[in-house]
């Protein structure tokens, strides 16, 4: 059990370095979270948007940044033929918490710049915060952890980019709708009571998903 | 520290690729203290063979199993016991050679990775070269690498697919002295085409055999 | 023949169904004529949800013991599954112009239906973009598993998001079966009807999938 954990964490920190010098999925998630924003600040101009539409655009503009930019940490290492050399290395859970911890903490710091960005460009006002943060952060674990195991799966594929969406989509609406939902609640000035049902669902679905994805990432990462 | 092997029997060994037969029944036996080389022309099965018997792929039809004494063990549970060379087998270009040295003798519990990995380094001639990345690496020199990494956890069970790919000739009297030498406490398995190879083998294997 | 009896009975079966449901069984109050759909349009979203049951259970299978025939079998469920999903969302459009006077307003069952086309359509846009079969196989049962598992998030979460005006025709909140005797008859004869008639469609669909696998085989020798 040591030894997994101790292995995920030296997984972790060799992707953290590899995506630092190569920067490609960092460039790639945040420019196109950046660009996606200011296309919608853009084309709103001055109107006053509502809370429940505000938020839809937010979770779109998170939803296609994690399409973007969380799949890079599977493809690269099929690309590069350093799968197998991975797979030979360690057990297959671990290779999936290692990565799974990256691409949560990837886009937990992509939140960190498109959250202030959000409110600035649209002119955001009265936000719970209370509410929001908890709300974010869960319903990112929730979009990563489906990310993660789909990416894992579109790797080994042909014609990846267009696969990721396809696949994590139809998968990812419970997160997107419970999390539209609660950050509408949060923009209205709502408390934590609110949304606690959406909450919930949020952290049952991560729940659900990531022990699914432990149990079934052996049959995708063994070839 | 790595897990001991004294044996691998590999029983009816069929592997299908969409609809083309790759192998056809492949089984054999080997003890510790024995080399099998695998032969076969190009795109006959070898490498495809090497992935199967590391555990790197399943095969459609029988069965691979290692043997401690008298106690079978499937190759997936044995990684620590397993050592591969191969052209698949790739290094991350974006990482020095003292990083490879760092992640994968730690993923395996050894300790002081670095200070072993240099003596192996200084011993296939990459000495002085510790801090460059892989991507300033020569193809020969990577697959020098390759044996390091490979050789790192002393695995009870050495693969070399393409044993001599890319090297020169100092290169390769290196890696045949090492086969030669470390064959007789472990178990190696090769595969190649190259006549000087296959004399290193003990036990030969054809892949296109029936 | 001896062995196809069923097939000739299925035939006689379906047949009585549709002549009832026109003209044996009365209307439901408000509904009218529109009724009648429901005998078609139940049953095969009954065939949608066992055909997406049998295709996870052959995935199980298929990953527990690497034969390609488990995975002959998720994939035909799968697309019988796919039809069946494609005419219940017909039928259930129809009948939505007529009583809500328009074909999609995202009630909760239609986005519900349309969520279970588009896994459908993702598992096998997955198995076309996968050459070898093995890896083909695995790959698909995974995510076939995986979209299992988020099922019962879609079925709690997409309820809330509108209020559903979808008649529950067989079990009322009271618990209690409302439903004329006639009706009753004509909509559980059908539901056999359909869970045959899927059975038959699966079997078939397995042999022409083994077929195809056989005969590439061959030619490729």
């Amino acid at each position: 059990m040591w030894t997994l954990l101790r292995n995920s964490i030296l997984i972790f920190r060799k992707d953290f370095r590899l995506e630092f010098r190569s920067r490609f999925a960092l460039n790639a998630i945040g420019l196109f979270a950046v660009i996606s924003l200011s296309a919608i600040s853009f084309s709103i101009g001055a109107l006053r948007v509502k809370p429940p539409i505000l938020s839809a655009l937010l979770w779109v503009v998170i939803f296609f940044s994690a399409m973007s930019g969380l799949a890079h940490i599977f493809v690269r290492e099929e690309e590069q033929q350093t799968a197998d050399t991975l797979r030979l290395l360690t057990q297959p859970v671990t290779v999936f918490l290692g990565k799974w911890l990256f691409n949560v903490i990837l886009l937990l710091a992509l939140e960190i710049v498109i959250v202030p960005l959000f409110v600035i460009f649209l002119d955001v006002s009265g936000i719970n915060w209370g509410t929001f943060i908890p709300v974010i952060i869960l319903g990112s674990v929730a979009l990563s952890t489906i990310s993660t195991i789909i990416a894992a799966i579109i790797a080994q594929t042909s014609n990846r980019g267009a696969l990721f969406a396809v696949l994590t989509f139809p998968l990812a609406v419970p997160v997107l709708r419970s999390a539209i939902q609660g950050s509408w609640t949060a923009l209205e000035g709502g408390g934590l009571t609110a949304c606690i049902s959406d909450l919930q669902i949020l952290f049952s679905f991560s729940v659900v998903i990531f022990t699914a994805s432990i149990l079934l990432f052996d049959f995708i990462w063994r070839r | 520290m790595t897990p001991t092997v004294t044996r691998i029997t590999a029983d009816g060994i069929y592997k299908q690729f969409h609809v083309r037969r790759v192998l056809k029944g492949i089984s054999f036996t080997v003890e510790k203290g024995q080399s099998v080389v695998i032969t076969g022309p190009n795109g006959s099965g070898k490498s495809t063979l090497i992935k199967i018997l590391s555990g790197l792929l399943r095969p459609s039809k029988g069965t691979v199993q290692y043997f401690n004494g008298n106690t079978p063990r499937q190759p997936t549970e044995l990684l620590p016991a397993i050592g591969l060379v191969s052209p698949y087998l790739q290094l991350y270009p974006d990482l020095t050679a003292k990083e490879h040295l760092e992640f994968f003798g730690k993923m395996q519990g050894i300790s002081q990775p670095f200070q072993k990995g240099l003596q192996l380094m200084t011993q296939f001639g990459l000495k002085g070269r510790e801090a460059d990345f892989m991507k300033t690496y020569s193809s020969g020199m990577l697959q020098r690498m390759k044996y390091v990494l490979a050789l790192l956890h002393q695995p009870a069970v050495l693969f070399v697919d393409e044993p001599s790919a890319n090297l020169d000739e100092e290169g390769k009297e290196t890696v045949y002295a090492l086969i030669r030498e470390y064959k007789h406490d472990h178990i190696v398995i090769l595969a190649t085409n190259e006549p000087q190879e296959i004399q290193l083998g003990d036990i030969r294997v054809d892949v296109t055999a029936q | 023949m001896r062995e196809n009896w069923w097939k000739y009975l299925l035939g006689v079966w379906m047949a009585v169904i549709i002549v009832a449901a026109f003209l044996f069984t009365p209307t439901a109050k408000g509904l009218g004529q529109t009724t009648r759909v429901l005998y078609f349009h139940v049953p095969s979203a009954w065939v949608t949800t066992l055909a997406f049951f049998i295709s996870a259970v052959f995935s199980v299978l298929y990953l527990m013991r690497h034969q390609l025939h488990y995975d002959i079998r998720a994939e035909a469920a799968a697309q019988i599954g796919l039809i069946f999903a494609i005419l219940t969302t017909v039928t259930g459009s129809i009948w939505a112009k007529e009583i809500w006077h328009s074909y999609w307003n995202w009630d909760p069952r239609e986005t519900s239906i349309f969520m279970l086309l588009l896994i459908y359509a993702a598992y096998f846009a997955l198995r076309s973009a996968i050459e070898d079969p093995e890896q083909r196989a695995r790959l698909a049962a995974v995510y076939s598993l995986l979209a299992f598992a988020t099922v019962p998030f879609l079925v709690f979460v997409i309820p809330r998001i509108y209020d559903s005006l979808h008649p529950d025709p067989l079990i009322n909140p009271d618990r209690k079966i409302h439903m004329d005797v006639r009706m009753l008859r004509v909509f559980l004869g059908s539901f056999g009807a359909f869970t045959v008639l899927f059975y038959w469609l699966f079997t078939l669909r397995v042999k022409v999938l083994s077929l195809e696998q056989h005969v590439l085989r061959k030619l490729e020798e």
